[in-house]
């Protein structure tokens, strides 16, 4: 009989990292703000179908980045699971609180038990009746959660953009300056303009009534912009 | 893993019946009502839907009846699904209830996984398919009978489908109620609808027909002028679906109550 050759969990655990850094750091990043109305989502993405910022729920949206499918996936269960929960309770229960958690243990466990760990990163951000109740959180590819406020960055170079955001971020700032300032993040890693034809953006307001999540059309995303040019 | 379902379609009724039957409506095994009516079931009543130039009126009284006993005032019978369609239900309050807020998450499920909206065409069958569900509550008495209207984007008019107990769908092209008073409400659309139809015009023509319907139902209520409890109506047009306020609503009746004072 061949013995298995042994091999320490710690060495186990820093590949899979490793790995899944590799996957997630050939992606582009993804920001979510807070702006006046509530929280803005952007990202860079030429493809005008395979989106990368969805709705989840009433409140709630969700952006991730990293391998397509795979976030795909965990997208459509989070639908699942807060479509489910607010059948089953009513719509005022479902928090982006639970749903997080439910994606950490989720991605978690795929982390420790499977042999491929996720290539990707994820936000799940919820609008509040004010800004000091939005929540913002970000989920890494092995589980981990934190939550952030004003900004939350993921992706490939998201160092760099949180490093800019800290420095120009304003509280309380119009759509059109939130949406400025994020393409204005996601270009001092992109060298290249970002226009309406290569951008991905979409609000939580919270002055919608009913469901909050609103996509901003390429010709919305010009006219915002267009005062800045 | 709480995010694991068994179940990986965009239907949210067929996640439920794979992953949480718990959560749907059971009769089917050892459930039987009587049927002489031992067990008060609440029964909603008149509920129609009309056609006009710019879209579609979908409307319900406010009565609730448990056999002979007035069990609810204030129930409301129409319910938004989406932007651009509404379900008007009647028969047994609790299924029929359900039944609007199952479908109504089916929609948005529908439109969140896939990222576009069903067609008013899609939305009417699938609809069917869940009353086809309902079929063995229908035989213990439970009877839903909804009204389906919305705008259809593609062909832009307003369309109303009508369904029977078995989830048979047929489509009417200007108007249609059912419910106890459904007969009566369709009778004075029928003498006073015309084309072409303003909605100032079909909004009076809907709630003439809800009137005569409290008129001669006794399961069907009027607009209570004391208590400020009038009809339900929602229009929907090319700009989506709007709740018309209760102001206009409120003087429109007591316009045709102060009409018929002297007949």
């Amino acid at each position: 009989m061949v013995l298995p050759y042994y091999v320490s969990p710690e060495q186990i655990m820093q590949d899979k990292a490793e790995y899944a850094r590799k996957g997630i750091a050939k992606g582009r990043s993804l920001v979510a703000m807070e702006y006046r109305d509530g929280i803005i989502l952007t990202a860079e993405n030429p493809s005008t179908s395979l989106n990368k910022i969805w709705e989840i729920y009433d409140r709630i949206a969700f952006a991730g980045v990293g391998k397509y499918s795979e976030f795909e996936n965990l997208r459509k269960s989070g639908v699942r699971y807060v479509d489910t929960k607010g059948y089953a309770y009513s719509r005022e229960d479902v928090t982006a609180k639970s749903l997080a958690n439910a994606y950490s243990q989720a991605i978690g466990s795929v982390f420790t038990q499977e042999v491929k760990p996720l290539e990707i990163e994820i936000l799940v951000v919820e609008v509040g009746e004010t800004n000091a109740e939005n929540a913002m959180y970000h989920i890494l590819f092995d589980g981990s959660i934190s939550d952030r406020k004003q900004f939350a960055v993921i992706g490939g170079q998201a160092e760099e953009v949180t490093r800019f955001l800290r420095d120009h971020y304003r509280e309380n700032s119009s759509l059109a300056d939130a949406l400025w300032l994020s393409q204005k993040a996601l270009r001092v890693v992109e060298n290249k303009p970002l226009s309406e034809t290569n951008l991905e953006v979409a609000i939580l307001d919270r002055n919608r009534p009913g469901r909050k999540f609103r996509r901003i059309p390429p010709a919305e995303i010009r006219d915002l912009m267009k005062s800045y040019l | 893993m709480i995010l694991n379902t068994r179940y990986d379609g965009s239907s949210f009724f067929e996640l439920l019946k794979v992953d949480y039957p718990y959560l749907l409506p059971t009769y089917e095994k050892g459930f039987s009502l009587p049927i002489e009516n031992a067990v008060p079931v609440s029964h909603g009543t008149t509920i129609l839907a009309l056609r006009y130039q710019e879209g579609v009126f979908i409307a319900g009284d406010r009565r609730a009846v448990e056999g002979h006993q007035i069990s609810s005032k204030t129930m409301e019978k129409v319910y938004k699904t989406d932007d651009y369609s509404a379900i008007a239900i009647a028969g047994a309050a609790g299924p029929a209830m359900d039944m609007a807020r199952l479908f109504q998450t089916e929609l948005e499920h529908y439109e969140k996984i896939e990222g576009e909206r069903l067609t008013l065409e899609g939305k009417a069958n699938r609809l069917a398919q869940m009353i086809r569900q309902n079929l063995p509550a229908a035989f213990q008495g439970l009877i839903v009978i909804p009204i389906f209207a919305g705008y259809d984007l593609k062909r832009k008019e307003g369309r109303i489908f009508k369904y029977d107990v078995v989830g048979g769908k047929y489509e009417e092209t200007d108007y249609y109620a059912t419910g106890s008073g459904g007969k009566d409400a369709r009778n004075t659309m029928k003498k006073l609808y015309r084309k072409p139809l303003g909605e100032e015009e079909a909004l009076k023509i809907v709630l003439e027909a809800l009137i005569d319907a409290s008129e001669e139902d006794a399961g069907t209520g009027g607009p209570d002028i004391i208590r400020d409890i009038y009809p339900n109506v929602k229009k929907i047009t090319e700009q989506g679906i709007a709740d018309i306020p209760e102001a206009p609503i409120a003087e429109i009746c007591k316009a045709i109550i102060e009409g018929r004072r002297n007949q």
